[in-house]
């Protein structure tokens, strides 16, 4: 069964951390890869720019339209994913509470299970 | 030869030649490399240069030869010393059949129902790590350290190459038959884009049971998953339409059942009846074959499907055989007496929330003409499963309540 992880971060929540907080989370994430990679069951982790960064699209009256993002409002946004294959929804629930952010506050870890997949995985 | 019939040939072979390697030399885990090496050698030079002579004999050569270049080299870098390793006569393979022996090591208990399918499709079943990566849709290097940590687990388990003996034989044999169902169930229920390969999983549980049953023809249960695998495979095309909407059972075109894969396993089912005990997957096969008998949907046997249904829910407790069961109540007793069954089954965390309970109650309300409660079941059923050809089904149910 696959799982996608996803990471909520808080912008302002992470500010408070310090830098040995930060590079914490950073070893914790190294750590969780590598025994996602020696059981078999990562299939891809990413993580994203700042949201400040976004650029957010949209088509109006036939015309395209983009500005600045995040499109969300709100104060947490999407930092980053792990896309798992494991062995059921227990065991990816185990999983990610390994992640280092489930420790801290202002930090989200979401586990929601796939339903579709095509591309690069079948190839 | 073509590739095809070469692929045919290999996969009949590997767990023979597997099973010679590990007889000669120990460690299963290199062999099982070595094997697959030889494996992919052939694939190559066969349908070009022909298929040699002795083919089993070729494999195990070619298989060991990569085993002891292994094994030297690993004792290269250990004594950088020159040693003298074992060479190997060309001779044929024994004539024991291994492949009881490899499944109970695939299966191995220590192992997650993932890594057990995964290690049986390679040693067993001769398939290639990518092409199992492609079944499962996910990258060949997660197949890999999948299959790899399987093997370190079995190693660390100290397991011995022979069968169990007695009560543990008996158990170990319960996961390899779950394992195939594992393996069948993962081709049948094909959810997503690659249905191609997928259906060729259920095939290849299929040609596993088929061994099985050759070496255990007396096993009931395994004669039982066997004639479940046939029974259901043959309305696999009936089951979709082209567009891969679902069609429930009721409103399948039945001519168009597969009638060889039928008879063949109503036979199997008639043969494991005349057993002494009977199992989950025997009962399961008997269901299957009650609505395989049925010529049309109205002509079902729903009396015997229940009775079939609560015999199973006696050995195997699990509500979903409750929920089957409350589906033939509700034939044969009306859909008050089906829901009245479903009601019991609110308070089991197991099945409660689950789309098919949802889905089940949607059905069964419909029935009782409460259109109101039908459309709110099948919406909440739509989101909770995680299948989008099920879902595209009860969002229709849905709609067509509603009007």
């Amino acid at each position: 069964m696959k799982f996608l992880i996803s990471l909520h971060i808080n912008p302002a929540a992470m500010d408070t951390l310090s830098d040995e907080e930060k590079a914490a989370i950073g070893a914790g994430h190294g750590t969780f890869i590598e025994a996602l990679k020696k059981s078999g069951e990562l299939i891809i982790t990413q993580a994203l720019v700042d949201p400040s960064q976004a650029a957010v699209v949209s088509v109006r009256n036939g015309q395209p339209v983009v500005t600045d993002g995040p499109f969300l409002e709100s104060k947490e946004y999407l930092g980053g994913f792990y896309l798992i294959d494991c062995e059921n929804k227990e065991r990816a629930i185990e999983l990610a509470l390994q992640i280092p952010d489930t420790a801290i506050e202002g930090l989200g870890v979401e586990v929601r299970q796939v339903m579709f997949a095509e591309g690069q995985l079948e190839a | 030869m073509t590739a095809s019939a070469t692929e045919d040939l290999l996969r009949e072979f590997t767990p023979q030649v597997l099973g010679a390697l590990v007889r000669r030399h120990g460690q299963f885990e290199g062999c099982e490399d070595a094997v697959q090496e030889a494996v992919l050698a052939a694939t190559v030079q066969w349908p070009a240069e022909g298929v040699p002579n002795n083919p089993r004999g070729w494999l195990v050569t070619v298989a060991s030869r990569r085993l002891i270049d292994q094994m030297r080299s690993d004792h290269a870098r250990r004594e950088r010393e020159s040693a003298t390793a074992t060479e190997v006569a060309p001779e044929d393979v024994p004539d024991t059949d291994d492949t009881l022996v490899l499944l109970f090591l695939c299966c191995h208990p220590t192992l997650t129902a993932a890594s057990q399918t995964a290690l049986t499709l390679r040693a067993v079943g001769g398939l290639t790590t990518a092409e199992i990566a492609r079944a499962f849709l996910v990258p060949e290097a997660t197949m890999a350290a999948r299959i790899s940590r399987a093997k370190q687990r079995i190693k660390a388990a100290g397991s011995s190459f022979s069968l169990p003996d007695g009560a543990e034989r008996e158990e170990r044999l319960r996961v390899v038959l779950h394992v195939l169902y594992l393996i069948f169930n993962e081709g049948y229920t094909a959810s997503s884009g690659s249905e191609l390969y997928r259906a060729d999983l259920a095939h290849e549980a299929i040609r596993l049971a088929r061994m099985v049953h050759a070496q255990l023809p007396e096993d009931g249960e395994v004669t039982g998953l066997l004639a479940l695998m046939l029974l259901t495979h043959a309305r696999r095309e009936e089951r979709t339409t082209a567009i891969g909407d679902l069609v429930p059972l009721d409103e399948q075109d039945r001519t168009k059942w597969d009638r060889g894969l039928i008879d063949e396993g109503i036979e199997l089912v008639k043969a494991s009846l005349a057993g002494p005990a009977l199992g989950p997957y025997q009962l399961q096969a008997a269901i299957a074959a009650t609505h395989a008998d049925a010529a049309t949907a109205e002509e079902t046997n729903w009396p015997q499907v229940h009775a079939l249904y609560l015999i199973l829910e006696r050995i195997a407790p699990n509500p979903m055989i409750t929920l089957n069961r409350a589906i033939a109540l509700a034939e044969t007793e009306g859909p008050e007496a089906g829901l009245a069954l479903l009601s019991a089954l609110d308070s089991d965390e197991r099945v409660a929330g689950h789309h098919r309970l949802l889905s089940v109650r949607a059905h069964l309300l419909e029935k009782t003409g409460d259109t109101a409660g039908a459309y709110e079941h099948y919406r909440r059923a739509a989101k909770s499963t995680a299948s989008i050809a099920e879902q595209r089904y009860l969002e229709a149910r849905a709609g067509r309540v509603r009007t």
